[in-house]
């Protein structure tokens, strides 16, 4: 039940990571997303968590709720953009289009068999519906913050489903997906923040202009 | 015995008060004394005492309006169960006809606000007929959610059903229906997040730039039949959030009752702590409680 609640605020939080135009409230929502999917491993076991979930729980929680957060706000904050201003599709359309996707995702886990270990259905259309939320904000909006943020949402997604299907997940694969997108994250804001200096923006669509 | 007659009898009555309540508790909050709790009442007494006075580019459409309005609330009212009880109208199917007098009664106001030819009022019925447009699918998915969470599509059954099983291993899908339904709850009865009710500056007002020409009886039925209003949707959350826990009819009717009381105090500071929202943030709150019940809805269609 309470694995219930987490997984119905996750997709809450998906849902706001849609309505909401302003890359800090992103930021910290994508942070909270990351400390509530750290509780989904200590959750979703039965019985007494053991060493491999407290580990992932742990290791999750410091780097997707707390250091991804921090660079990332120091990067909005260099480059002086703190809001979306021209998405692509607009707010209400993406909320629309995002509850849409939720009702794909409950369809698609009904399809598919849950397996044993898994706690609840909910968990897979959780996932499902990380992954579509995750490639929206890649596609639909102009800064490049917000890809960033995308790419989060769509890991919290990956891990998500590798939490409902494989139930006890393998330490080390999940610890060197973890390490992957620490890198990952860190060099896109390191990335944003060059490429904000030397075009004084960081929008997406402007980016093909170059040409030389 | 049967106390099926009791909750639209205190609906008929008390219905006035929830606004004295509204207003005193903001009254509390900025330091005042405050109106009376009564004052309602006083001001409806004193519209049915003085005569009407109609323009004459105004039609039947204008004088009938609010007699729509005011029916259509007291149908309304007779649909929605309290504390437990069976409502005086019952059946399968009635979450519709719940649905149905609210369009018809927020329909009538507009009608015969557009009679009056005032260009003033035209903008309220715009305004009206848009926010109106975006809270409906919040209140129906909620309905919706609701009737698929309880299995029962007749209002009374379906807040019968639940007990404080639903609230003790909380469930989600009514939590969130719970909150799109207070969002619904704040615009349908024009308060302030949405609008403002003791407001008469024209950039700001939805409802009451929609009743600006009615005088006397006329306004004391619309007054009354927003009055209504409120405690329809009121009784309807409070039944949600508060089921039926005692075997003690009266008892359970007695808790509904202050439940409501508690829900016009809560509004009262929700007024108090909020200021009005920009009229463009308006549509996003809504779209916002539509998702939410959209999202309780789809957790009870897994």
């Amino acid at each position: 039940m309470k694995l219930e609640w987490l997984l119905v605020l996750l997709v809450l939080s998906n849902l706001r990571l849609l309505a909401s135009g302003r890359l800090g409230a992103k930021i910290r929502t994508v942070a909270a997303q990351g400390i509530l999917l750290g509780l989904v491993p200590l959750l979703g076991s039965s019985g007494h968590p053991g060493v491999h979930a407290i580990a992932i729980a742990t290791a999750g929680i410091v780097i997707k709720g707390f250091f991804f957060p921090w660079l990332l706000l120091r990067a909005v904050r260099e480059t002086r953009i703190n809001r979306e201003v021209q998405p692509y599709v607009g707010y209400l359309a993406s909320v629309m289009i995002g509850l849409a996707g939720l009702a794909g995702a409950f369809l698609l886990s009904r399809q598919l068999t849950p397996l044993p270990g898994a706690a609840t259905s909910l968990l897979v259309t959780a996932a499902l519906f990380s992954l579509f939320t995750g490639l929206f904000l890649i596609v639909s909006r102009k800064r490049a913050i917000n890809q960033v943020l995308g790419f989060l949402v769509l890991e919290n997604g990956v891990f998500l489903f590798g939490a409902g299907a494989m139930g006890e997940m393998s330490l080390l694969v999940e610890l060197g997906i973890l390490l992957d997108i620490l890198v990952a994250v860190f060099v896109m804001g390191i990335t944003l923040f060059h490429i904000n200096r030397e075009f004084d923006h960081i929008e997406t669509n402007r980016l093909a202009d170059l040409k030389d | 015995m049967n106390f099926n007659w009791l909750p639209p009898l205190l609906g008929l009555v008390l219905a006035p008060l929830l606004l004295g309540v509204i207003n005193r508790t903001k009254a509390f909050f900025a330091g005042r004394k405050g109106q009376p709790l009564l004052q309602s009442y006083f001001d409806l007494a004193r519209l049915l005492r003085k005569g009407a006075v109609y323009s004459s580019t105004t039609s039947w459409v204008f004088r009938l309006g609010p007699l729509i309005g005011l029916a259509a609330m007291f149908t309304a009212l007779q649909l929605v169960p309290m504390g437990g009880q069976k409502s005086l109208l019952h059946f399968t199917g009635d979450v519709v006809l719940f649905c149905g007098l609210l369009a018809l009664g927020r329909f009538a106001t507009i009608i015969a606000a557009l009679d009056t030819g005032s260009s003033f009022e035209g903008m309220g019925a715009s305004r009206e007929a848009f926010f109106g447009a975006l809270a409906e699918p919040a209140l129906y998915l909620s309905l919706a959610a609701l009737v698929r969470h309880t299995g029962w599509s007749e209002l009374s059954a379906s807040l019968g059903v639940l007990s404080e099983r639903n609230w003790v291993d909380v469930d989600p899908s009514l939590v969130l229906v719970t909150v799109a339904l207070l969002a619904v709850f704040l615009v349908e009865n024009c308060r302030i997040p949405v609008d403002d009710p003791n407001t008469h500056l024209e950039l700001t007002m939805i409802h009451e730039v929609m009743v600006l020409d009615y005088s006397g009886p006329d306004f004391a039925f619309i007054l009354y039949g927003a009055a209504l209003k409120m405690w329809i949707l009121g009784s309807l959350l409070i039944g949600i959030v508060l089921p039926a826990l005692s075997s003690s009819a009266a008892l359970n009717v007695g808790f509904s009752l202050l439940g409501v009381l508690g829900l016009a105090v809560l509004v009262g500071i929700i007024e108090s702590v909020m200021a009005r929202l920009r009229m463009i943030v308006v549509p996003q709150l809504l779209v916002v409680a539509s998702a939410l019940a959209a999202t309780a809805l789809l957790l009870g269609v897994r």
